[in-house]
């Protein structure tokens, strides 16, 4: 029977509990010694390599492709174009259910960006392929390419990021600013980013009959496998999603694009297996991206520094045809006490490929914007950006006056200005310098993230042995979900983790839900949670009506389970192991299963987030401008927390990224022609090690009474706040105030 | 056209006929040979996940064409360790969570290994930083390759082998 999970909150189990721990990772072995297997490292016999062809062009038509020179290269096998594509099941211009975007599919020769792909070349070497598609020399119908403020259409947002409110107002704010001493105003810029996970987007796709096999990469196993069968006109259970590892993924991988749908068109064309992997460049366009933002902050402080009213509003960057927008202005509803908030969103479309969500998608940009901006209005009311903070700190949620589930962000701030040593502050900027005269600063910034929740399924099954299997089709794309998982469902069976064994990343599996949002362990951490507890709960029911069992009768009374074994609830002496109750029952297992969703009575009566403050050191060169951020404390308090070694990780890679954010990556874009100027890992920088300064993450502890298991999420909220504390140490060592992101060298040297 | 090669990949000779001049060494290794251990990341040399040891020096393989490499020694992360016993450099970077995808693990690795060996780096952690800057973690996870990589140094030069955690 399956358990039923939406049950009243309860308390995280404690007693003889491993998670909580810090176990290495379970698949870190394989990691090490190269053998973990991504999508790309399958090779089926007889398979076919595919490499698309993209356009030049921003917007237009293909008039023509050299086919004919392509087919005659040496090895090259086919060539797909939209004159012999065969069509889909679905139009994928039509988009499916729950967050489908647009895709192209050669299904006609329109271009709506560079990069997009207008041809597959199949061949039977990756050099024939790479080669034949080199040949295929696109002619074009160009159109102008619209590419900025001055030529984008704007319109009017019905939704932003993943049906966020375009639109939200607490209070009057023209009575809020009316109210105020001072109103700082401020305009930020931030740039198009690129998820560039390491691994680039990848398939390997085969079919029996109608039956689809895919090695991919895949941060939404079920949702993937109904959309692929959708458009290819298949049962749904026909589709198996294989996505044991996925090399990163930050929001790239969590929907379905264009390339991949080619490789597996040709594979059912072809009737051979075919393997697609993108190249780096051509992964500025199709898959996803960070939209460009503009963002006006004004923010009303009394004489006293409080708050009278704070308006945010962010012009959005999207494609022609479709509508994702960064959702940056709510990132100024959760986190500051003010009678008045408004929130806006306008959006304005470009010749680019379609955002998407990546990693703290509104968030990111939207704290960038906020922190930098309370920074300005503490400094013009002559206040310490932490004191202001404080002084504005929101004891309920702003507009709403929800209670917070829980929210221990006063203790982030102290924590994290005690070991950052931020007592020591001047007010002023451009106050400090090292002993080799470079100029010092210190800013902070407030680091906040939603916790959301997807439905999840699990199954737990107790082997004869005693040990168990977990299994939920989840995705680890380097969270730590083949470890964290595998923690949470072994703590329910009372087991060791090391008597547990776990499957993820096999589309088969029990509907795991989606890795992203950071609500991937909360979500089928629940369903294992569950499920595991169905299993005891059926192994219970057992040996309470044993008569040769010590636990006969105790089904009143209750039972624990413990190291494997079943305990009577009132005497630690009497009990068995789960093996010796299998083996008088003659069973040899027992299936727990679980489907698990949160209440939504806990989000419609409570605020659900995750705080944290994050503290920066930069040293900025006064003649050359060059900055360089040389330490960062972070303080975040995300409710239970499974595994501090690898929460750790999450929360290192997330202030990485802040780091990156704030001064280094950027989609650099020809205007006249929409092309990406620096379409590769050389030029679009992303940190490398000797970016990475001295970073501490300090782990507040909180409880949280309502939240299943008490777990928030820690994979994004690690970027917001930092942006913001970069920006302000900038500031704060330089006096000049930069408010596009990334700060350059030349922003700083031109003051 | 055919071009024949002898390369001796983890210590096994591999005489290559090899059909086509334009592949590279990483894509022999993965595509030909099924050493699927080093990873493609960008093809361009700039992100290190294809490093492997030629002849003991750290390279892109997918800078380096096969055809260029007859009578060459190259080690990849499969030929890195044997059995269950894991060369320090692993252990090290299980123990200090030195990645999080593991996409770009086997180039560090590598880098990590051809950077001890070189002995350049010393126990400075900013001398580390700096010469495993050509290796790029998406993830992150920059703080605990430092420290695996000044653990591993540690432990070979004390002489002691780690197991994996």
């Amino acid at each position: 029977m399956p358990a039923d999970f939406n049950s009243t909150p309860f308390a995280p189990l404690r007693h003889g509990s491993n998670a909580g721990q810090s176990p290495t990772r379970r698949d870190g072995v394989l990691k090490v010694t190269g053998r973990a297997t991504y999508a790309a490292d399958n090779h089926p016999e007889g398979m076919l390599y595919a490499v698309t062809a993209v356009s030049r062009i921003a917007r237009g038509r293909v008039t023509s492709l050299d086919v004919a020179t392509a087919k005659a290269h040496a090895g090259v096998v086919e060539v797909l174009t939209p004159a012999n594509c065969p069509r889909l099941a679905h139009d994928p211009d039509v988009k499916m259910p729950f967050f489908g975007f647009r895709i192209e599919v050669l299904q006609n020769d329109t271009v709506r960006y560079v990069n997009q792909p207008i041809a597959l070349v199949l061949a039977e070497t990756l050099e024939a392929a790479i080669e034949g598609a080199a040949l295929l020399k696109p002619q074009y119908a160009e159109k102008s390419a619209r590419m900025g403020l001055d030529n984008g259409e704007r319109f009017a947002a019905a939704a932003v990021g993943v049906g966020g409110p375009p639109r939200t107002a607490h209070g009057d704010i023209d009575v809020g600013f009316a109210a105020a001493a001072h109103i700082t105003e401020a305009d930020y810029i931030t740039p198009a980013q690129y998820h560039n996970a390491m691994e680039p987007h990848a398939v390997v796709a085969r079919w029996d009959g109608d039956h689809l096999t895919l090695d991919m990469p895949n941060q939404a196993l079920a949702p993937s496998c109904a959309s692929y069968a959708a458009y290819f006109g298949i049962p749904r259970e026909n589709v198996l999603i294989r996505s044991p590892f996925l090399g990163g993924g930050f929001g790239s991988k969590a929907i379905i694009n264009g390339p991949q749908m080619l490789a597996i068109i040709a594979a059912r064309m072809i009737k051979r297996p075919v393997k697609l992997v993108l190249s780096r460049s051509q992964m500025y366009g199709p898959v996803g991206h960070r939209g460009q933002t503009w963002q006006k902050l004004r923010i009303g402080t009394d004489t006293e520094g409080r708050l009278t009213a704070l308006q945010h509003l962010t012009t959005s960057a999207t494609s022609s045809f479709d509508n994702f927008l960064e959702p940056a202005a709510n990132a100024s509803l959760p986190l500051y006490d003010s009678p008045a908030i408004l929130s806006e969103h306008i959006g304005i479309r470009l010749d680019t490929g379609t955002p998407g969500p990546m990693r703290a998608p509104g968030e990111a940009p939207g704290s960038a914007a906020l922190e930098a901006a309370i920074d300005e209005a503490a400094d013009v009311c002559g206040m310490d950006p932490l004191e202001f903070r404080l002084k504005n700190y929101a004891e309920t949620e702003p507009g709403t006056g929800r209670p917070f589930s829980s929210k221990a962000l006063r203790e982030c701030y102290s924590e994290g200005a005690k070991s950052f040593g931020w007592a020591a502050r001047p007010l002023k900027p451009r106050q400090m310098r090292d002993d080799n005269g470079l100029l010092v600063g210190w800013g902070m910034g407030t680091a906040v993230f939603h916790c959301p929740h997807f439905p999840a399924a699990a199954r737990a099954t107790l082997r004869a042995d005693g040990t168990a299997l977990l299994e939920t089709a989840g995705a680890d794309m380097g969270q730590g979900a083949w470890t964290a998982l595998a923690q949470i469902g072994a703590e329910a069976l009372g087991l060791d983790p090391s008597n547990v064994e776990i499957s993820i990343g096999l589309s088969s599996l029990p509907d795991g839900g989606v890795a992203g949002g950071s609500g991937h362990t909360a979500s089928a951490g629940m369903s294992l949670h569950s499920a595991g507890k169905d299993a005891i709960s059926q192994l219970t029911e057992i040996a309470v009506a044993d008569p040769a069992s010590p636990l006969f009768g105790a089904g009143n009374i209750g039972v624990v389970a413990r190291d494997g074994r079943l305990y009577r609830s009132d005497d630690d002496k009497r009990g068995e192991s789960y093996a010796d109750i299998l083996a008088r029952a003659g069973r040899s297992d027992i299936v727990g299963t679980a489907k698990s969703m949160r209440d939504p009575a806990i989000g419609e009566k409570h605020a659900l987030f995750s705080h944290g403050a994050v503290f920066a050191e930069v040293k900025v060169d006064p003649d050359l401008g060059q900055v360089r951020v040389t330490r960062l404390v972070g303080a975040f308090a995300a409710g239970r927390i499974i595994n501090p070694r690898l929460v750790r990780s999450q929360y290192y890679g997330g202030m990485i990224w802040g780091i990156s954010f704030a001064l280094l990556e950027e989609a650099i874009t020809d205007k006249r022609t929409g092309r990406i100027m620096n379409p590769d890992l050389a030029e679009y920088h992303v940190p490398v090690n000797a970016d990475a300064p001295s970073l501490e993450a300090i782990l507040i502890p909180e409880s949280d009474p309502y939240l299943p298991l008490g777990v928030k999420g820690v994979g994004e909220i690690g970027i917001t706040g930092t942006v913001g504390a970069i920006a302000n140490a900038v500031w704060h060592a330089t006096g000049v105030r930069v408010r596009r992101f990334p700060i350059r060298i030349e922003d700083l040297v031109a003051g | 056209m055919s071009l024949s090669v002898s390369i001796t990949i983890n210590g096994e000779v591999h005489a290559i006929d090899l059909d086509d001049p334009r592949v590279t060494l990483l894509d022999l290794l993965r595509e030909r040979l099924a050493l699927t251990g080093a990873k493609k990341g960008c093809d361009r040399g700039q992100c290190g996940a294809c490093t492997v040891l030629v002849d003991g020096r750290r390279i892109n393989s997918c800078l380096m064409l096969a055809a260029s490499l007859d009578g060459s020694e190259v080690t990849t992360i499969e030929g890195l360790s044997s059995g269950n016993a894991l060369h320090p450099v692993q252990a090290a970077f299980i123990e200090h969570d030195g990645f999080q995808c593991g996409f770009c693990t086997p180039g560090q690795i590598m880098s990590a290994v051809g950077l001890i060996a070189e002995g350049h780096a010393g126990d400075d952690p900013e001398r580390i930083r700096e010469l495993m800057s050509g290796n790029l973690c998406r993830c992150g996870a920059y703080k605990g390759i430092t420290e695996a990589v000044l653990d591993a140094q540690q432990a070979q030069k004390s002489g002691k082998r780690k197991d994996a955690a």
